[in-house]
């Protein structure tokens, strides 16, 4: 079969690599039909994430169609057209028992701070992605669910991780009926995530970001006022200015590990990786909360330390609240947000290529090329 | 003359927040998720092993790549499933084996898995050149999108903050590749010097 795979540092390429087999009683191998690239995906394609793999396959957003089960899978067949939550879990841990699917302790063994995400280095289990014609997918009967008739194929795709990581993002900021809500990251997940905050009532919602196309977007699609943090010698303070110098009631740092705004962050973080990601988003989010706020943070970090200002979240009272998205927790509500034309996800789509042309892709996402914003990989033109 | 004072020196909330009858106008969907005790990631735990597929308390050991597969010594035993993308082999898969005897905790396990990472690169890049398929860093990179996508009008004047570490990409990606050429050009002076004495 065809597949990206990874080749180092900044560098992919698509190659035949053997079909993947059922390895488990209750896997399914599904014949992918989308993918997407997530943002942080470019945390590996950079070399940032311990533990990537030359000859790994990336991709944790896709669809598809039931290719194959295993002897004890019984909610899928082969045809069924599924869409498969990023997150690799077993719903039977400590973990999946109480809901927390995305931090199941049943399929990673590389480590225990993580649960498993499909493509994502063997630092999450090492499990290959769906930038590929095929992929195994362990506990069928347990992650994927049968796409419904009415819903949109992108919109599929984009419930894998996105949407649902935006929406979630929101959940974490407890926000109330009235508050101000600040979101650092005008991609994908950050889009979401302030479209996300006025379902749960936000009064004020601020998306701050560089790149000028992604503001407009969080104008058109997400109602909301923007600030570009290039403009403005000092962002926390504007974000302060412009909230009558209270700050935030809720920041959501929807950026990650290879934030922009300080070049020696940026540096240490995403070139030299001495730091787990440049915390620079998480930072000003830190400082533009008000006093007894809380931050979400549904961007991703590595596993290294980062240079995180812990002692203005401990003065100012912070509540700082996290993790990786239990994706199909949020599915029922957001399938109801978008038949009731609450939410268009696919609005954000900018780029869609064929598999084969992954690696320009990933250079396209990665250098903000062309007005991207979010990309598919269709790996089945029919 | 004394001003109003700002909202943090006062016990009153903001002024200027729209009331909900305007937001809800102006807002598709606008407290549609109103209750904060109703939303689905509320409360964050919720015991329900019944709820989630699984028809297995523990679940059947996954058994092929279970010989020899690392773990972290975090774990008090082998997880039942895991991938099997990319097993352990050759310089980098020891190296790994070591950072494995490391906690997640110590930054000595995850140091050297990233310098496993590289060591891993360049044993690929090298095996590629001797294969029918040589690393090929233009099509590799992606590169070739600057052209087709506008690189430059993607960037210029567009007060984007990225433009300042962009310039070290190139470096990062290629600079291995001059210091490695750089140091079999000398090695191959080297040994013909000697050859010649």
């Amino acid at each position: 079969m065809r597949a990206m795979v990874y080749r180092g540092p900044y560098k992919i390429r698509v190659e035949e690599k053997p079909m993947p087999r059922i390895e488990h009683p209750n896997d399914a191998i599904i014949r992918v039909t989308t993918a997407a690239i997530c943002g942080s995906d470019l945390h590996l394609y950079h070399g940032m994430m311990p533990d990537t793999r030359i000859g790994h396959t990336f991709g944790h957003e896709f669809i598809g169609v039931v290719e194959e089960v295993g002897p004890s899978v019984q909610n899928l067949k082969r045809g069924d057209r599924v869409m498969v939550p990023f997150n690799v879990y077993c719903g039977s841990c400590y973990f999946c028992a109480r809901g927390l699917y995305s931090n199941c302790h049943n399929v990673n063994p590389n480590a225990t701070a993580v649960g498993g995400i499909y493509g994502y280095s063997h630092t999450t289990g090492g499990y290959d992605g769906g930038q590929a014609e095929f992929v195994r997918v362990p506990f069928a009967d347990v992650g994927p669910a049968i796409i419904p008739d009415w819903m949109d194929s992108e919109d599929a795709v984009l419930l894998t991780d996105a949407l649902a990581t935006g929406y979630f993002g929101a959940q974490l900021g407890d926000i109330v009926e009235g508050d101000t809500v600040v979101v650092f990251g005008a991609g994908p997940v950050g889009l979401y995530a302030a479209k996300s905050a006025w379902l749960m009532g936000a009064g004020r919602v601020i998306v701050v970001d560089h790149l000028e196309y992604r503001l407009e977007k969080a104008r058109t699609f997400a109602h909301a006022e923007t600030f570009n943090f290039a403009a403005y010698d000092d962002i926390v303070v504007e974000m302060k200015r412009t909230t009558d110098w209270l700050g935030a009631d809720v920041v959501i740092d929807a950026v990650g590990a290879e934030a922009d705004g300080n070049f020696l962050q940026q540096v240490t973080g995403t070139k030299l990786k001495l730091q787990g990601g440049s915390p620079i988003a998480l930072n000003w989010a830190i400082d533009a909360a008000r006093k007894g706020g809380t931050v979400s943070v549904v961007g991703a970090y590595g596993p290294i330390f980062s240079a995180v200002k812990f002692g203005d979240a401990l003065n100012k009272g912070l509540t700082l609240r996290m993790n990786q998205t239990p994706v199909k927790r949020q599915w029922p509500r957001l399938f109801s947000h978008i038949q009731n034309g609450f939410l268009k996800p696919n609005d954000i789509v900018t780029h869609r290529i064929p598999l084969e042309d992954i690696a320009e892709g990933y250079h396209l996402f990665s250098a903000k090329l062309d007005n991207c914003i979010k990309t598919l990989v269709i790996a089945d033109p029919s | 003359m004394s001003t109003t004072p700002s909202t943090p020196y006062v016990a009153n909330k903001p002024k200027d927040i729209p009331s909900p009858e305007a937001l809800r106008a102006r807002i598709p969907g606008w407290g549609a998720d109103l209750d904060p005790k109703d939303r689905p990631s509320y409360p964050r735990e919720v015991y329900d092993p019944a709820g989630t597929g699984a028809h297995w308390d523990y679940p059947e050991e996954q058994q092929s790549g279970r010989e020899g597969r690392e773990r972290s010594i975090e774990h008090g035993q082998l997880t039942p499933v895991f991938g099997t993308s990319a097993p352990l082999h050759g310089v980098s898969g020891r190296i790994r084996r070591y950072a494995y005897r490391y906690s997640e905790g110590r930054a000595a396990h995850w140091l050297i898995l990233i310098g496993a990472d590289r060591v891993d690169a360049w044993g690929a890049h090298l095996r590629s050149l001797v294969s029918l398929r040589p690393d090929n860093p233009v099509t590799e990179t992606g590169v070739l999108a600057e052209g087709r996508l506008h690189g430059i009008a993607s960037r210029l004047g567009k007060r984007r903050a990225d433009v300042n570490h962009q310039w070290l990409d190139p470096v990062i990606v290629g600079g291995p590749w001059v210091v490695a050429t750089a140091g079999a050009v000398l090695a191959a002076r080297v040994v013909r010097r000697r050859a010649r004495r």
